[in-house]
């Protein structure tokens, strides 16, 4: 791919204090893509999330979007195009799925402080496009009927699909989701999956942290794997699954012996529904360093 | 029973007077969780704000025409009452944003001090309370009823209806307009509503301004009532207005109107026939502060504080 990547990350390092928690990442992230970004906990992946989202200023290197250097603060960010969700659901608890949503659309709308308190015309009609796009999205995540319903009273996997509309919402053009499927039954997990990929065919590039290699593997175009903030290796799935330093420091497990398991989610993750539970990588064994700073 | 009624409506004035400063402390409280004990001077100061429009902004020729006259002073007293508050705001509180609680209630203190002390000083003859024009709306409604005399002004009146209304309009503002659901995503979670494209810096600001223009429009319509403005005023009815903003349950705009109101109410009925009259009436309010923040801490109307994960 010779085009200009969407997304852009050179070099990024962050460091807090003494802990070096990301050292010299770089990722392209091209039209139409999904990214997959894995890597065992505390390895820096919601770090990375959050240099890119404006949330920390990465201690050297930059991220560029669309070959624009991002502003470093979160809101213009968001502006410019990066929306995300959160690994801990973070939605607005005391408003309405519908709020929510609208919140989201807040950056795109135009009414400043004193036209919302005049009603004029305009001010009406961006109020109800607002509110006829947030519809939009709720139907899009699935989420039909449950605008009126308080954001902390829905369910969980209601919750995750709901911060991917709010997300949506402003109109992004590089989604990041920071673990979408955590805590998700098979089920769930393959309608998140669905979803994503209908993101994608909206012209949404996307970025996605998980555990679940099964997931990863059979959602990305592409896949980064982290290792104690440094990026270990990257390239297509098939790659990516079958090379021995993943398994290693991933899995801390004999090359081949685990190549056999690993082999097997490949298999199960062709299938549109596993009924088997999901596999969860474990943490690394070995080494127990290095917390995920990025984890609010 | 007449003069039931009576405190009745003196106590409706005051808690009107109360309830439009409590919105601004429990908006201010609600979005970045600070006491903002430099309201209740933002209210005085706008009460000398529209005194001062009306001495030496106003044509003599506009003074007589209430109609004229009167908004005027509302505008100039809310706008001094703005700027006054983004000020505090930009320079006073931001850079104390992300500081312990108590830095930013301290400096609030601080603020309040200064305001009192500069009005004082610098406005001529605030040393002693200052006449306000009695010229205009001065009408008075008297009724002949249960043996008594009921008398109701329009300025009182006039308090009481915009207190309802601006209560009214900022509850549509705030659950309604675009700037509305900002303020209240930025109150429940500041940095998710920046990740979602909110700027804070704007919201707080606005959150400050609006309170402000009530506090100042207060301010006006005080002064106008009881016909005088002292720089004390400030100090007194900050303390009315944030007991009443607990009590409604800060964070809450009905809460703030309630519980500005039933103090309002107390005040006037327990000075009338609790024993020790208006000197103890101070006494009553607090008492039944601590019995309601016993039984119900976070307030009539307030959410239950949730812990933030």
């Amino acid at each position: 791919m010779t085009a200009t990547p969407v997304l852009s990350a050179s070099n990024v390092s962050m460091v807090f204090g003494g802990l070096t928690a990301l050292s010299e990442v770089s990722l392209q992230l091209h039209e139409g893509q999904i990214l997959g970004l894995i890597g065992p906990n505390g390895a820096g992946k919601t770090t990375f999330f959050n240099c890119l989202t404006g949330l920390y200023t990465p201690t050297r290197g930059t991220v560029t979007l669309r070959g624009r250097t991002l502003p470093s603060d979160p809101a213009a960010v968001t502006v410019a195009g990066i929306a995300r969700t959160f690994q801990n659901i973070r939605l607005f608890p005391s408003m309405t799925a519908l709020e929510n949503v609208m919140v989201g659309r807040h950056s795109r709308m135009k009414q400043g402080p004193l036209a919302s308190l005049f009603h004029g015309p305009a001010y009406r009609k961006g109020e109800a496009d607002a509110r006829a796009r947030s519809l939009e999205l709720l139907d899009f995540v699935g989420l039909t009927g449950l605008d009126d319903e308080l954001a902390r009273n829905l369910p969980y996997g209601d919750q995750r699909r709901l911060e991917i509309a709010r997300a949506l919402a402003t109109d992004p053009a590089v989604l990041l989701l920071d673990e979408p499927t955590a805590g998700m039954n098979p089920q769930e997990t393959e309608a998140a999956r669905q979803l994503i990929f209908a993101i994608r065919e909206t012209g949404v590039a996307v970025v996605v942290i998980e555990h679940d290699t099964k997931f990863i593997f059979s959602l990305c175009d592409h896949v980064s794997v982290l290792v104690q903030g440094q990026l270990l290796v990257e390239g297509a799935p098939e790659v990516v699954r079958g090379d021995p330093r993943v398994i290693e420091a991933y899995l801390g497990k004999p090359p081949d012996e685990v190549e056999a398991e690993v082999r097997q989610y490949a298999e199960e993750a062709g299938r549109p529904s596993a009924a088997e539970s999901t596999m969860v990588i474990p943490p690394v064994r070995e080494r127990d360093g290095g917390s995920e700073g990025g984890n609010r | 029973m007449a003069t039931l009624l009576q405190q009745l409506i003196n106590g409706l004035v005051l808690g009107a007077a109360i309830a439009l400063i409590a919105l601004g402390y429990t908006m201010v409280y609600g979005i970045i969780q600070l006491i903002n004990f430099a309201h209740g001077e933002v209210f005085m100061v706008g009460g000398f704000a529209s005194l001062a429009t009306y001495s030496y902004v106003l044509p003599d020729s506009w003074k007589s025409d209430w109609y004229l006259a009167l908004p005027l002073m509302a505008v100039g007293g809310a706008l001094v009452a703005v700027v006054l508050a983004v000020i505090m705001e930009r320079f006073a509180y931001r850079p104390l944003r992300n500081a312990p609680r108590l830095a930013p209630l301290i400096t609030a203190l601080g603020v309040s001090v200064v305001l009192k002390e500069a009005v004082r000083l610098w406005y001529p003859g605030a040393t002693a309370p200052v006449p306000y024009p009695r010229a205009f709306v001065d009408k008075q409604f008297s009724v002949e009823a249960f043996g008594g005399r009921i008398t109701i002004g329009s300025t009182a009146l006039l308090m009481i209806a915009v207190s309802l209304i601006g209560a009214v309009v900022l509850q549509t503002y705030i659950s309604r307009s675009r700037m509305g659901r900002a303020m209240r995503a930025t109150a429940q979670d500041p940095d998710t509503a920046r990740l979602m494209g909110v700027n804070p810096n704007r919201t707080i600001v606005l959150t400050f301004a609006i309170g402000a223009a009530l506090a100042g429009i207060a301010g006006v319509l005080y002064g106008i009532h009881y016909t005088n403005v002292d720089t004390e005023v400030g100090f007194l009815y900050g303390i009315f207005a944030f007991t009443a903003a607990v009590l409604g349950g800060v964070g809450s705009i009905k809460g703030a109107v309630i519980g500005g109101f039933a103090i309002g109410l107390i005040k006037s009925l327990a000075g009338q026939y609790l024993p020790g009259g208006t000197s103890y009436d101070l006494v009553w309010i607090f008492i039944l502060l601590i019995v309601v923040l016993v039984f119900r801490p976070q307030g009539l109307f307030g959410e239950p504080e949730r812990v933030r994960a």
